[in-house]
């Protein structure tokens, strides 16, 4: 890790209202530069939300959100790749009728530097061997996991100081999960800082550093991944043992 | 140049060879340069199909402009005429004595490209007008708001003779100057060497060249920055913010351009015809812009030429053959061509749409779309993912 001792993102007393619904209560979140951290929860705890207002597609009704400095909670979304912050949507949110190749030079939309997004995208493909086959067909006739991939890919292809993953897992063959699970990990290995937000609870605490456990819109319990796979509560209500 | 020839004809379907391409281009331009004499020589009533062809090449500007807002973005717009009546009305109030004697007289009769680029931005503006209060409508609901839109400005020029007479409503504006370009006015007789140009010839070459602009144009946005986030946004709008595209500046980019072609068209119309009403910007109108879009090949720029072509000649192909044709096999005339022409119009939409939904000439992408040869995978095949990325590795 490096010397500057102050978060990557850290949000404070979090407050979002959807007309008079309350879906997030103030919660406190701190990432580090390096890390890989799962925030956990529920159907309707209020994750996806926490999400959406991080990237500026919702309005916080309270408190703070600081990225690498800056104060981002009144942000348009279209100015949060440019800052490093980069979402993978939920339900991937690839574009359908465009070829892969098309939408990962896509993630690169808002970069001018032609031979370093070339180099990007012979990573991607290092990465994905399977997208390069299929490199230029709609990426709407693909698998669900090749989906992702493409989803994952793009978000790369914007060089994210912070990779925010929206239910990778949803939808896909268990076997397919573990697959996009060993490509998270691949890409945590290469120093990319990952928000990974997941019902899939067991799978998300074994692949992240620390995590947070959220529950009606409040965060319950924070702490390493190890420690919270070990805590009975967590255990029954999370994991089904 | 080359370069520009190479893209051009690329788009026209031509092979990869460079010098296949540019040659191609080269024997379309004189096709293009001597179809105006090849249809007055041939035909009797040759000068109205070269005024039958000029308006084609209008239709065409504006089809390019449409595509952009309906083929690219993906923004169903009813109500695109509109932007056509704007530039006609503003080249007809600049070169009438409709309102000359309120105007400064530095004002009237501007020369040509300004003309053309104050139609094209006055558009541009109205397409933001429109664009803005409709960001967050898709759909059905942005296609009733824009047919709303069209209707407004129409019953705006159908109105406007009082208080003050500003568009002369429904009688329309007439004694309309026209164009005039190095010291020659448009409809005066014209010879060059020898030739004999009348008025259609003329506007012939003029429209056919800015038409040959528009083309230009449309292909360099397809293949710009801004094309690809006009096709992000049509394909998944959450999606393309998350990428940074600016969706709010990319969708108002997308109303105003696709306006300032519709404008430019519409002044040269004005000039054209010499004299316009609010009839000409009717609904139907907006209707017939988007089935030639739709029936051509959506975003695909040969496809929605051909479209224009198609759907503006056919009713008049339909007048010369229908008559003697009843007169040969009936020996009376039963039905006016009339009458025939949006019965048959309707009946080739219906069948085109049901056999080649993705239009006459497609997109390789939309046809692979709606007609896919590649077979889609499986879940057995995903399944045999795993396998496959191992041996990979």
């Amino acid at each position: 890790m490096t010397t500057n001792t102050s978060p990557l993102l850290s949000v404070q007393d979090l407050k979002v209202a959807y007309g008079g619904i309350h879906a997030v209560k103030g919660i406190n979140l701190e990432i580090n530069k390096g890390e890989l951290v799962a925030l956990i929860g529920a159907n309707g705890a209020g994750k996806t939300t926490t999400l959406k207002t991080l990237v500026g597609m919702v309005k916080p009704a309270a408190g703070s959100i600081n990225f690498d400095g800056k104060d981002t909670a009144r942000m348009a979304p279209y100015d949060f790749v440019s800052q490093g912050l980069v979402l993978v949507p939920e339900g991937r949110g690839i574009f359908p009728r465009l070829t892969v190749e098309e939408n990962l030079q896509m993630g690169a939309y808002y970069r001018n530097d032609k031979a370093d997004i070339a180099h990007d995208l012979a990573r991607v493909y290092d990465l994905f061997p399977r997208l390069k086959e299929r490199m230029k067909q709609l990426a709407g006739t693909l698998s669900g996991g090749e989906q992702q991939m493409v989803a994952i890919g793009r978000a790369l292809m914007s060089r994210p100081k912070l990779l925010l993953l929206d239910e990778p897992s949803m939808g896909l063959a268990p076997i397919i999960v573990q697959k996009i699970f060993e490509i998270i990990r691949m890409i945590a290995a290469e120093g990319v800082t990952m928000l990974l937000i997941e019902q899939n609870a067991k799978l998300a605490l074994e692949t992240a550093n620390r995590g947070y456990v959220m529950e009606s819109g409040l965060i319950t319990v924070a702490d390493d991944s190890k420690t919270l796979l070990a805590n009975p509560a967590i255990q029954s209500a999370y994991l089904g043992e | 140049m080359t370069t520009m020839a190479n893209t051009i004809a690329g788009w026209f379907g031509a092979g990869k060879q460079g010098q296949h391409a540019k040659l191609q281009l080269i024997l379309l331009t004189v096709c293009m340069l001597v179809l105006p004499f090849f249809l007055s020589g041939t035909f009797a009533s040759g000068n109205s199909w070269v005024r039958t062809i000029d308006f084609a090449l209008l239709y065409i500007m504006l089809a390019l402009g449409l595509n952009i807002v309906v083929g690219y973005a993906g923004l169903l717009d009813l109500g695109y005429i509109a932007f056509y009546a704007v530039g006609a009305y503003l080249y007809a109030l600049l070169n009438s004595p409709q309102i000359a004697g309120y105007l400064p007289v530095w004002m009237m009769n501007p020369p040509l490209l300004v003309m053309l680029l104050l139609a094209a931005a006055v558009a541009g503006c109205f397409g933001v007008m429109l664009g803005a209060p409709t960001l967050k409508l898709r759909g059905d609901y942005l296609a009733i708001v824009t047919l709303g839109f069209g209707e407004i400005i129409r019953i705006f020029m159908n109105n406007l003779d009082r208080p003050i007479n500003l568009t002369n409503g429904p009688q329309g504006i007439n004694n309309i100057e026209r164009v005039s370009l190095f010291g020659h006015e448009f409809g005066k007789p014209l010879e060059i060497f020898g030739l004999q140009f009348p008025m259609v010839h003329q506007y012939y070459y003029l429209i056919l060249a800015f038409c040959a602009l528009i083309i230009f144009v449309s292909i360099r946005l397809q293949r710009s920055r801004i094309g690809r986030a006009w096709v992000a946004i049509r394909e998944d709008e959450i999606a393309a913010a998350a990428m940074g595209i600016n969706t709010r500046n990319v969708k108002l980019l997308a109303f105003a351009m696709g306006a300032s072609f519709g404008g430019v068209s519409g002044s040269l119309f004005a000039s054209f015809q010499g004299f316009i009403s609010p009839e000409s910007f009717i609904l139907m109108e907006s209707v017939l812009v988007l089935c030639m879009v739709v029936l051509g090949g959506m975003g695909h720029i040969p496809g929605v030429i051909l479209g224009a072509i198609i759907v503006s000649i056919t009713p008049e192909a339909l007048r010369e053959v229908v008559n003697p044709l009843q007169d040969m096999l009936l020996g009376k005339r039963v039905v006016d061509p009339e009458n025939l022409r949006m019965l048959m119009f309707g009946l080739a939409m219906i069948i085109i749409m049901l056999l080649r939904p993705e239009g006459l000439w497609p997109s390789r992408r939309r046809k692979d779309e709606l007609h896919p040869a590649t077979k889609r995978i499986t879940k057995q095949e995903d399944a045999t993912l795993d396998e496959a990325e191992r041996e990979h590795e």
